[in-house]
């Protein structure tokens, strides 16, 4: 007994662990906040009624990301192991979930460490005055602006051409861009180096890669504020229009939201919280990382809709300008006589005294509004936008700097967590061989998702990284966590489940753990799966392309996706999901076969080698 | 005699009059903005300044037309208008009945056009020559592209910090197998349990060690 009690402390005191609580919250708040903290919540803000889109949100947040972020906590630290062992320990046939887990998590790490490259790439061209998405290039002989960037825009070209050099469509696959594949290598080296010793050295990483963005939030915030049309930008977010809470698709979409931003599902949770010694509160580490997640989302609208006000201004104000400038050439009448305060004046008049003249001229309608609405989400915000936003601002080189680091930071710390969500299960399934050293092994992997990331260099790029990401980065993980719920609190057991809560934090899960995770979590899940399926399967797979050569360019052409893409989207979706059953299916033959092996074999001096492994 | 003088030169100039006007094939129209190149130190529009144009733009034909001695003159300005926007005529300084064809005159005005510009303290926004398009500035290029420069510091600095790691790591891992010859006599069989305890952490049950290793299964 004694000797038990010795090789299980000597277990306990092998597995690595966290050198302070801080660290680990740290590191469980950096894979939470991510990209899509800063891109994408507020765009659903704006889009779905400003300030009303925050009570879904918050809903969501109590209903669902809380209480399934609580128990990816409890289960990796009570059972101290990765996603698939986890799973394989509450139920060798729910093992699959660790697998699905792990090659999502696999997955996703490829194509968003893609979104890091082109993050690199800007913020490589920020060191130059001036920035190279101000100006439109020239062409060979120097008489006119090239055709393609003067049609859409300078910073639409310098994304489309210049960066990811796209193709019409995704079946032209173009060759693979040196100078992406140069800077995926470097965001791969600048992931091994945090990743290269498993939680050891993320751990120290994210001191820096996690209260960064912040840093430089607040500045942006700061800066936003002081100028011109941030003021619209903000009253425009956040105005409430109440009657968007009636589309059932706002709270679809605040529920997805939720469940995305908190990076549940991953197993990175899982795996980071394996690492804490078992007598800890996870309910506080999930109710701060839930809150803190939601809290930066909100505060990172804020400066981004300052400063797209802001461009909204100036834009509204160049409109207004060059209407001026043709009333004035036209009508020979002094120089800045007109003004924008006196334009609707001298305009009537104007319009009296010769109508056909004004008509003639094609006067734009400047509506502050319209240009208002013209925000984007995703890479979108990011490289086409904010870009545009940063060039009018004074001192473009720094902002444009402090703004790429800060997505890069982000980003990095999300990265952290998907790959460790892959190292962890496979350290704990020792399919490591004992010689390879662990810097070796996390150097095979980043080098091997490098290269199978280096589809997304191509021409065709752009268009593979959607499709990773709608298909991949979506409905699969919505099923696992749902099958994640039911089979602790069912086929685990939520009793059980609670006493193992009990011994590690020293409290019982109070009624409103109690009714989400029995009831109102999974209801939740399984509805906004479904409905997200149906939602999905009404869409046709259509996708945007850029083509220079399309008739209405610079709008994009919409095209339907080839049948061989539908094929490998449907199988992106269904392969994770897949090993679920599959897993099941698997042990439960293995169950068979010995079941009928000892109803044949009746001795009682045959040991059963236990098979609760993979 | 000086009557008649007096007269053909007034019906020259009218001639020359006649044949500058709004839309004239032969010469082109001039817009200048300087209250919003120049705002609080603008200054204002008179006949001085036209002359300083009249004369720069004779400088400039003069630069183009090698030879020809064109005067303030030959050009011939009308339809001056409020905005600060006229009309202007080139006369050949040889025979004033005599006008300069349009491209000529273009040529004239694309080279010299730097020096009309700062004659004046304006740009090619805000003086500007209807229908002549400026001639677009070449843009910089550098001889190594900025970001590579960017990349190069940032990648060396990353394979610094790799190698510093790895090399760390192996070392630490070199100064731990030292240490242990030493504990290992006492540890032998720590270590075995130890091991085993690793290999186990996966399986549901714990080894008991009151079996050895090799005898698993009691034999019969």
């Amino acid at each position: 007994m004694m000797e038990k009690e010795d090789s299980e402390e000597k277990e306990i005191s092998e597995r690595p662990k966290w050198d302070n609580k801080v660290q680990y919250l740290l590191t469980c708040i950096g894979f939470a906040v991510g990209l899509g903290n800063v891109w994408r919540f507020p765009y659903l803000c704006q889009t779905y009624g400003g300030g009303a889109f925050l009570i879904p949100y918050l809903i969501a947040l109590v209903l669902e990301g809380l209480p399934l972020l609580h128990m990816e906590l409890a289960i990796g630290q009570r059972l101290r192991l990765g996603s698939v062992g986890v799973w394989n320990s509450i139920s060798p046939y729910m093992g699959g979930l660790g697998v699905a887990s792990m090659m999502v998590s696999f997955l996703v790490g490829m194509f968003y460490n893609m979104i890091l490259a082109w993050i690199l790439w800007y913020f490589f061209h920020s060191f130059q005055n001036p920035l190279p998405w101000r100006d439109c290039p020239v062409n060979l002989n120097h008489t006119a602006y090239i055709s393609e960037c003067e049609k859409s825009s300078s910073v639409n070209y310098f994304w489309y051409r210049e960066t990811l050099n796209i193709t019409p469509n995704i079946q032209t696959s173009g060759s693979l861009e040196w100078w992406l594949v140069l800077c995926l290598a470097s965001a791969w080296c600048f992931v091994y180096i945090g990743f290269v010793r498993g939680i050891e050295s993320i751990g120290k990483a994210i001191y820096a890669t996690v209260t960064f963005p912040y840093l430089v939030l607040t500045i942006f915030l700061i800066r936003a504020l002081t100028l011109p049309g941030a003021t619209d930008g903000l009253v425009y977010l956040f105005t409430p229009n109440w009657n968007t809470l009636k589309n059932p698709e706002v709270w679809l979409d605040a529920a997805t939201q939720i469940f995305f931003s908190l990076s549940l599902a991953f197993g990175g949770l899982i795996a980071f919280s394996s690492y804490n010694p078992q007598k800890n509160n996870c309910e506080s580490d999930a109710l701060i990382v839930g809150c803190v997640n939601s809290f930066t989302s909100i505060y990172a609208s804020i400066p981004i809709f300052a400063i797209l006000g802001f461009k909204a201004n100036e834009n509204y104000n160049t409109c207004q300008n060059w209407n001026i400038l043709q009333l004035t050439n036209a009508f020979n009448i002094g120089d800045e006589n007109i003004t924008v305060e006196n334009y609707q004046d001298w305009f009537n008049h104007l319009n009296a005294t010769d109508p056909s003249e004004v008509e003639s001229l094609d006067l734009k309608t400047c509506d502050l509004h319209t240009f208002l609405e013209q925000s984007a989400s995703g890479t979108g915000l990011a490289f086409i936008v904010f870009t545009e936003a940063v060039i009018n601002m004074p001192g473009s080189q720094v902002w444009a700097v402090l703004f790429f680091i800060m997505l890069f930071c982000l980003g990095l710390s999300s990265m952290f967590g998907n790959l460790q969500g892959v190292l962890t299960p496979l350290m704990d399934l020792h399919l490591i061989p004992t010689w390879m050293p662990k810097e070796i092994f996390t150097g095979l992997i980043c080098l091997v998702a490098f290269t199978i990331s280096l589809i997304f260099t191509l021409g065709s790029g752009n268009y593979w990284l959607e499709i990773f990401n709608n298909y991949v980065g979506s409905m699969p993980l919505l099923i696992i966590a749902f099958f994640e719920i039911i089979t602790v609190v069912y086929i685990y057991g939520i009793n059980r489940f609670n006493d193992d809560i009990e011994w590690m934090s020293g409290r019982r899960p109070n009624i409103y753990w109690q009714a989400t995770w029995r009831f109102i979590s999974p209801l939740l899940l399984l509805v906004v799966s479904v409905a997200y399926v149906v939602m999905q399967a009404e869409k046709s797979p259509t996708y945007s392309t850029w083509n220079p050569d399309y008739m209405y360019f610079p709008l994009a052409e919409v095209l339907p996706y080839p049948g061989w893409v539908v094929a490998i989207c449907g199988l992106l979706s269904a392969i994770p999901v897949i090993s679920i059953p599959l897993v099941a299916l698997y042990r439960f033959v293995g169950f068979l076969k010995n079941y009928i092996k000892t109803r044949h074999n009746q001795n009682p001096y045959a040991n059963e080698v236990s098979n609760g492994d993979l | 005699m000086l009557d008649k003088i007096l007269f053909l030169l007034c019906l020259a100039s009218a001639l020359a009059d006649e044949r500058c006007m709004p839309d004239t094939p032969h010469g082109f129209q001039v817009r200048l903005s300087i209250k919003t190149a120049l705002g609080d130190e603008a200054y204002a529009w008179n006949e001085n300044e036209m002359f300083l144009f009249r004369a720069t733009l004779a400088f400039a034909m003069r630069n183009h037309m090698t030879g020809q001695q064109f005067n303030v003159s030959n050009i011939v300005v009308c339809d001056e208008t409020e905005r600060v926007s006229f009309w202007f005529i080139v006369t050949s300084p040889l025979d004033t009945s005599q006008l300069i064809d349009q491209e000529n005159v273009e040529a004239a005005i694309r080279r010299s056009r730097n020096r009309i510009n700062s004659a004046f303290l304006l740009t090619d926004k805000t003086l500007e020559f209807v229908d002549i398009l400026p001639t677009l500035g070449t843009p910089y290029v550098h001889p190594t592209p900025p970001w590579l420069i960017a990349f190069g510091v940032v990648m060396g600095a990353v394979g610094a910090g790799i190698i510093i790691m790895l090399v760390s790591s192996a070392v630490q891992k070199k100064l731990k197998t030292n240490k242990k010859p030493q504990d290992k006599d006492e540890d032998d069989e720590e270590e075995t349990r130890v091991k085993t305890m690793e290999n186990g952490v996966a399986r549901d049950g714990v080894y008991n060690m009151s079996f050895s290793e090799d005898e698993r299964f009691t034999a019969m």
